[in-house]
């Protein structure tokens, strides 16, 4: 398992995976069996029970807060719906085990959907308070809604399902499940879905850009999250047949919290590592349990320690050893030439802009400004610092919503979707300051890019792959595919963002300063990439500083001073013209305040 | 007429505690992007500390009062340092987390120190208070507002009158700025983790008298609390004092007309109820991210 988990790439798995599953489930099937065979006490088996559906429930955080960077501090709440279905469910309404282990945990994505719903749009804090609260409010309920969760006496004598009955068999049972829901987990990570959900964690706005729907893929973290949580926690209530409101309280919602932060947040092996281990370890400290509170002041400084010196976790440091001693993969060079469509045949028009407005306040950084940019050739917006080109970039892209005017991507109306439906419609972007996924590899980053829904490639791995590997080929970067993009120099980043945005084979790709840091041989590379993406017919606009650069690569020019446009045209006569040349060396602007 | 007049008295008093413990939430908030989960254990451990130095060592009350405020400004520096302080150039997820922890740690540390019974503190007068008209005043209730008013005043004056309240402005607007100009951004955000350390302790110790001095106060007021801030409108101090104001009211005449046992439930309520409907609170919020 540890050996085709360090695999980060799609097209590693496969190979990999060949020994790795038979030796996962003979894993499993040998921990099943010793699970019914060993005798053991009842100690034991309590022990087992509590390390295996627990762990279930940290699977949860490892979707959230691992895959997806999203915080839950309710994890108790959802555990203890799942947990409650079970027992109530069995014992005042006489359903069928399965029966209720399903209702819980569709009551724990329900309500895991409304909440991740309600909040996720905003900060990460407000999900953080408001999954306290929720777990406060659970909490409450249980307690006080007498009637029916018989109030702080709990649920007695829950039953388990006929054939797993026996204690030794219902353990098997739950470490089977374990086994199923974390190999689905750990491959979550390499799907569409977890690689949104990591883009999304390393930078929110860049998976926007890129096609992604930020705000879905954060609450489909969230509800998945949850459901693992109530699976866990109705498989604990038929482990332990009895269930009281203080097992799902905030405190053992941090003790998930704990679990995964002390096993590493990234894999589901940490998930288990740390369960184990916070399950194991009080067992033999419990002398602690002696004095009330020290056992949990011990916990919340273990996590303070923990986010200071360990951030990746147990796991993450072993895995950073195991790394070191892995065999470099030389990846062969066999990409395709990289296809690009240039958004198909349509009319001589890519993007049409009427009357673009952006008021901050009473700034208006971008003012009634037209611009029709023609398919197949470079169009350059310029303007001294601060004229608004980046803002009328951000309004094009859909990071701020216009004030006024119109955008129209091949003749489609785009003024009011959001980025990753613009991006959808045809819009690639580059960012002034790079926002790559940083804890992702080369390869990875272009796959979100080559992923855009409704491309070519959107629902074939294969054609996926082939489609990414050429997109770095063609930035000249296809050697360093599998290595982590923190790690790039500058320049590289750079590309490995131009790649990733043509890899979506967008109609309209929106430069914002590509040369913006780059040295004069990085220069000279930016500048022949330019020309080859502008030969093979994708129409560009560009922002840039570098007049040599536009000049070079440019047809048509359009000038922006004080958020107005001041010129339009062809590049030579745009740079004669006598407001530009005002604008861009200091004379009084002849331009209207 | 007079039992509403009653509870609105009631629910202002307990609002303004709210809105004392929101404003260290807003501060730490807008110096450092972070919100600090460990705010309420601050009105904790405060009036823990209150018990000791008052009823077990018997000093008399403002002295033991001063005691305590001096042990939360050491607290709060310790606690920026321990806590934040080494996380600073991290994303926010971490900090909190780290918040969490420390918060988890202050209330249990106190649990495993003082065992679990609550304590009861009495208050500032001896008196237990006074009629005006129909409504019935209770001095501690009294003596939070006056103290809630007082120190807002107080704030007001600090952050717009003098050079310290401008360099912690300036920090908390644009740090790699102010630390430019000279400015001492450490300094500036160690002052205010020991400012919000010192006003949540005063919030605690003013509000022990009303409820039990107990482990579990610490959480309830800070959710209050952010609950307060979010209705505000997160990150603006006149919206804390409005939101928690509000919260006080809302939980007081949902006790008196719902239902006691789901007291704590109310302000929850209408903190999600705030977020679907109108997430950037009352006064509008300051949270945009920049492109």
């Amino acid at each position: 398992m540890s050996t085709s988990e360090t695999s980060a790439t799609a097209g590693d798995v496969r190979p990999r995976l060949r020994w790795g599953v038979p030796a996962f489930v003979l894993l499993v099937l040998a921990a099943m069996v010793l699970a019914v065979a060993v005798p053991k006490t009842g100690y034991i088996l309590n022990i087992s029970l509590q390390a295996t559906t627990y762990a279930i429930a940290v699977l949860g955080l490892t979707i959230v807060l691992g895959l997806c960077g999203q915080i839950n501090l309710a994890q108790a709440a959802f555990f203890g719906l799942g947990a409650y279905a079970v027992g109530i469910g069995q014992t005042e309404y006489g359903l069928n085990f399965w029966v209720c282990l399903l209702v819980g945990t569709g009551m724990a994505a329900g309500f895991g959907a409304l909440l991740g719903a309600s909040t996720l749009r905003l900060g990460g804090h407000y999900l953080a308070m408001v999954t306290i609260s929720f777990q406060q409010i659970v909490t409450l309920v249980l307690i006080n809604w007498i009637p029916v969760t018989k109030g702080p006496d709990g649920v007695r004598a829950i039953p388990r399902p006929g054939f797993l009955a026996d204690g030794s068999s219902y353990l098997a049972f739950c470490i089977a499940m374990l086994a199923g829901l974390g190999f689905l987990v750990w491959r979550l990570r390499d799907t569409r879905l977890g690689r949104a959900m990591r883009a999304v964690r390393d930078n929110e706005l860049a998976a926007g850009v890129a096609g992604i729907d930020v705000y879905r893929t954060k609450v489909t973290a969230f509800a998945l999250s949850a459901i693992l949580g109530g699976i866990g926690g109705g498989l604990f209530a038929g482990g332990f047949a009895y269930v009281s409101p203080d097992q799902f309280s905030f405190a053992e919602s941090v003790v998930f919290l704990t679990m995964v932060l002390l096993g590493g947040v990234a894999s589901p092996i940490g998930a288990v590592i740390g369960t184990g281990l916070l399950i194991l370890i009080p067992e033999w400290l419990r002398f602690l349990k002696s004095i009330p509170g020290l056992y949990l002041a011990i916990y919340g400084a273990a996590v303070i320690l923990i986010v200071l010196f360990m951030p990746d976790g147990i796991w993450g440091y072993l895995r950073g050893q195991l790394d070191r001693f892995k065999r470099a993969v030389l990846p062969s060079r066999t990409a395709a030439t990289l296809a690009l469509s240039g958004g198909g045949e349509g009319t001589d028009t890519v993007m049409e802009v009427r009357g673009l407005s952006k008021h901050f306040g009473g700034l208006k950084a971008v003012d009634e400004v037209d611009l029709t940019i023609k398919r197949g050739g470079v169009h350059a917006l310029i303007g001294p610092n601060g004229s608004g080109k980046t803002t009328t970039l951000n309004v094009l892209s859909g990071l701020y919503r216009a004030t006024a005017g119109t955008i129209k991507l091949n003749g489609q109306d785009v003024t009011d979707l959001p980025p990753h439906a613009r991006t959808k419609a045809g819009l690639g972007r580059t960012f002034q300051n790079i926002r790559l996924w940083r804890s992702m590899t080369a390869l990875e980053n272009v796959m979100v890019g080559a992923e855009r829904p409704g491309s070519a490639v959107d629902n074939d791995p294969a054609a996926l792959l082939a489609r990414a590997r050429a997109a770095l080929a063609f930035v000249d970067l296809e050697d360093r595919a599998d290595e982590v993009v923190a790690n790039f120099s500058y320049g590289h980043q750079r590309a490995v963002e131009i790649a990733r945005a043509l890899a979506g084979d967008p109609a309209l790709l929106l430069l914002d300063e590509p040369g913006a840091g780059l040295n004069s041989s990085e220069k000279v590379e930016l500048r022949n990439l330019l020309k080859r993406i502008s030969a093979r017919g994708l129409t560009i606009l560009i922002i840039d500083h570098d007049m040599t650069l536009v000049s070079e690569v440019a047809q048509h020019i359009t000038v922006l001073n004080f958020g107005r446009r001041i010129a339009n045209g062809y590049s030579a006569d745009v740079l004669k013209h006598p407001d530009v040349i005002a604008a861009y060396l200091g004379t009084t602007p002849d331009v209207p305040a | 007429m007079d039992l509403v007049l009653q509870l609105l008295f009631t629910g202002i008093g307990i609002g303004s505690v709210y809105a004392l413990v929101a404003l260290g939430f807003v501060l730490i908030f807008r110096a450092t992007n972070v919100v600090n989960f460990a705010q309420g254990e601050f009105s904790m451990v405060a009036a823990f500390l209150m018990v000791v130095f008052s009823l077990k060592i018997g000093l008399p009350y403002w002295i033991a009062f001063v005691l305590a405020l001096v042990c939360m400004a050491c607290l709060g520096a310790v606690f920026n340092l321990a806590v934040y302080y080494p996380l600073r150039h991290r994303t926010y997820l971490p900090v909190i987390i780290s918040t969490i922890g420390a918060s988890i740690f202050m209330a249990n540390t106190t649990l495993a120190i003082h065992g679990p019974e609550p304590e009861v503190l009495s208050g500032w007068f001896d008196t237990p208070g006074f009629m005006l008209g129909p409504v019935y005043l209770d001095n501690q209730y009294v003596l939070i507002i006056v103290v809630t008013a007082l120190l807002v005043v107080l704030q007001y004056w600090f952050f717009e009158h003098t050079l310290l309240g401008k360099k912690l402005q300036a920090t908390s607007q644009d740090k790699e700025m102010a630390s430019l100009l000279g400015i001492p951004v450490a300094v500036m955000i160690m002052i205010t983790f020991v400012y919000s350390a010192v006003i949540g302790g005063i919030a605690g110790i003013l509000v022990a008298p009303v409820l039990f001095v107990s482990i579990g106060m610490g959480a309830t007021i800070a959710l209050k609390a952010f609950a307060a801030t979010i209705i505000g409108g997160f990150g603006d101090v006149t919206g804390a004092i409005i939101g928690g104001l509000a919260l006080g009211v809302i939980e007081t005449f949902g006790a008196a007309y719902i239902s006691v046992p789901y007291k704590d439930g109310f302000a929850f309520l209408v903190l999600i109820a705030f977020l679907i409907f109108r997430p950037q609170g009352i006064f509008g919020e300051r949270v945009a991210e920049k492109a």
